[in-house]
Order: C-alpha cells, then sequence, then structure tokens
C-alpha cells in the first residue's frame, strides 16, 4: 500500500489560538486540582462541611471544563447539549433518594 | 465533515431525513448516548459508596490519632498515604494526585489528536495519540502499584484488603474500592486499546484514504468520559 496512497492531502496548519485555549483548559484543571490538596492538607478535619462543599463545588468545576472545553460539548448544537445535560436529572434524583434513604437507615439504627 | 451543517430543502424540517438535525454523526451521537449510560452505572456505585459509608459509624477522635478499625470507615488519606521508593514515608494522597496529572495530561494529547485530525495532518495525530497511549499505560501502571499495595498492606498477618478482610476498616470499605478504581481502572484498559486501534489505523493511513479523522473525535469522547469519571472517583473516594 506505500505507492498506492499517496493521495493530495491539504494539511490545515494549526491554529494556534485554540490550541493554546486547550493548553489553557488544561492549567485551569491542574490550578483547581492543587487547590484542592491545599484544601485537603490546610483545612482541619473539624471544619468537614465547608471541605465538602469545597471539594464538591470544584469537582463540578472541573467537569464543566472536561464536559465543555474537552468533549466540545459547549460549541456542539443546542438539541445536542441539552439531549445529553437534562437526563443528568436522573442522577440527581438518585442522590436526593438515596440519602434520604440514608439518613432513615441512621434514625433506624 | 461538511454534512454537518444541514442542509435542508424549504418548508422541510430538518427531523424529516437527510440531514443531521444535532449537527453529529450517527456514530458519535451514538457516543454521547453510550458516555451517558455509562455515566450513570458510576454515579450508581458512588452514590452506593455514600449511603453504605453513612450506614456505617463515624470516626470521632482527632485525625493525628487516628488508628485502623472496622468499627468506623477509615479517613481516606490515612490509607492512600505511600508512594513507591520511600516506603514508611507518610506522604498522603500524593500518588493519586500523580495519578490525576497524569491523566489530565493524557486528556490534553487527546485533544491535541483530535485537533490535528480536523486538519488532516496525519504526523501530528500520530504523535499525539502516542502520547495519549503512553498516559493511559502509566496511569495503569499506578493503579496496579495500588491495589498492590492496598492488598498487600503492611504484610503483617491480618494486614492488607481482600473482598471479606480488611485491615484499614470496614470490608465494604475494600470492596468499593476494589469496584469503583477497578471498574474505572477497565475503563482506562478499554480507552488504551481503543487508542492503540486509532493508532495504528493512522499509521496505516486508513484515515486518510478516508478523508477525516472522525474516529479520532469519538475515541477521543471516550478517553475524556473516563477522565471526568476519575474526577468525581478524586473526589469522592480519596478526598471527602
Amino acid at each position: 500500500m506505500a505507492h498506492a496512497e499517496e493521495i493530495e492531502i491539504n494539511v490545515i496548519p494549526p491554529d494556534k489560538a485554540k490550541i493554546k485555549k486547550l493548553w489553557m483548559t488544561a492549567l485551569i484543571l491542574l490550578i483547581i486540582t492543587i487547590f484542592e490538596f491545599a484544601v485537603a492538607f490546610l483545612v482541619p478535619h473539624e471544619y468537614k462541611d465547608a471541605r465538602v462543599w469545597i471539594f464538591i463545588t470544584m469537582t463540578i468545576v472541573k467537569a464543566a471544563y472536561i464536559v465543555g472545553e474537552f468533549m466540545h460539548l459547549r460549541y456542539e448544537s443546542k438539541v445536542l447539549l441539552w439531549s445529553i445535560l437534562i437526563p443528568i436529572i436522573f442522577i440527581i434524583w438518585m442522590l436526593t433518594a438515596f440519602i434520604y434513604e440514608g439518613m432513615a437507615i441512621s434514625v433506624v439504627r | 465533515m461538511s454534512s454537518t451543517s444541514a442542509a435542508t430543502a424549504t418548508g422541510r424540517s430538518a427531523w424529516d431525513g437527510g440531514a443531521s438535525p444535532m449537527g453529529a454523526s450517527y456514530g458519535k451521537l451514538m457516543m454521547w448516548f453510550f458516555l451517558l449510560s455509562d455515566a450513570f452505572t458510576f454515579s450508581a456505585l458512588l452514590i452506593t459508596y455514600g449511603l453504605v459509608r453513612s450506614a456505617h459509624g463515624v470516626y470521632t477522635g482527632t485525625v493525628d490519632a487516628f488508628t485502623f478499625s472496622p468499627e468506623y470507615w477509615p479517613i481516606p488519606e490515612k490509607v492512600f498515604e505511600e508512594i513507591p521508593f520511600f516506603h514508611g514515608f507518610p506522604a498522603p494522597l500524593v500518588f493519586v494526585g500523580i495519578m490525576t496529572f497524569i491523566l489530565i495530561m493524557s486528556s490534553v494529547t487527546m485533544v491535541l489528536a483530535v485537533e490535528a485530525g480536523h486538519r488532516m495532518d496525519r504526523a501530528a495525530v500520530e504523535k499525539w495519540m502516542l502520547w495519549t497511549i503512553v498516559g493511559g499505560m502509566a496511569f495503569l501502571g499506578c493503579q496496579a502499584w495500588e491495589w498492590t499495595h492496598f492488598i498487600v498492606g503492611n504484610g503483617l498477618p491480618g494486614g492488607g484488603a481482600n473482598l471479606v478482610h480488611n485491615q484499614y476498616g470496614p470490608p465494604d470499605f475494600a470492596d468499593f474500592f476494589f469496584f469503583i478504581t477497578g471498574f474505572h481502572g477497565f475503563h482506562v484498559f478499554s480507552g488504551v486499546c481503543f487508542n492503540f486501534l486509532i493508532y495504528y489505523n493512522t499509521v496505516t493511513g486508513v484515515y486518510q484514504r478516508r478523508g477525516h479523522y472522525e474516529m479520532v473525535e469519538k475515541v477521543g469522547l471516550y478517553w475524556h468520559f473516563v477522565d471526568l469519571v476519575w474526577v468525581f472517583v478524586f473526589t469522592f473516594f480519596y478526598l471527602v
């Protein structure tokens, strides 16, 4: 196949701004992770609730960057965006239901 | 690539056929919906982890005085505080941090491969796919080390963990460790296999002849999803 495949292919030169944006996203993800580490070590375990909320918020921010920028969902058509995001309410429902069940288990014990 | 903008005859809906109303090919759309279903699976595992954890006792003493006991759920940073080559030197969560770093970096190289594919730049796709595979394998190697460390434990009788016995706390803790990180690790493993397939097809010029590199994009979606899941596992298993 070595000789058959040399078809003329136009290689488009890289778009520097686009590539820079991808590296910026990675940098943001790393900074958030480092921030999470800082919280894990610097905020004492006595502030359990504050720690947990910071971690959850940071996780959602990171998830938004990964799905939005890396997986390109932000730039897809709105129908696609919403047909992926709306079913997430099932996960939120499951979370709600299980927290409710968990509280019931704690009461029984 | 050019068929992404839905060109429809006047008076017809974009959904009447012949166009892609979501601006994405069938394969890409199905990858998105598969990933959505996979997100449900991982959420179920992590939410169940939360439920079972809340049903166990809570350690009430100070962090410095913490000792492992089956009576209460362990503090994760006390379980995962070893790094290779520095045995007995406490470095809580450092190794997981390295694993997170590796996975984020391999996500960037993957998205750069996708970008190069859009430009039909075969050499760049090859380069970035190779880096992504290296990152994936490095992550798997780290996970193998962590599993070995978790299973062997301190090496004393009764040390380490398996599905019924756990040095670090209740057996459920070890079970969830094996299931959640194992299921994620299996995703990474299959992701590395897919990445290798893409790399192979790029090198042999399959996509060049096909005229587009959309397969890189589809597998890229899967690989980013694996990274996304790790972000959640990292928070809910190691940090919280």
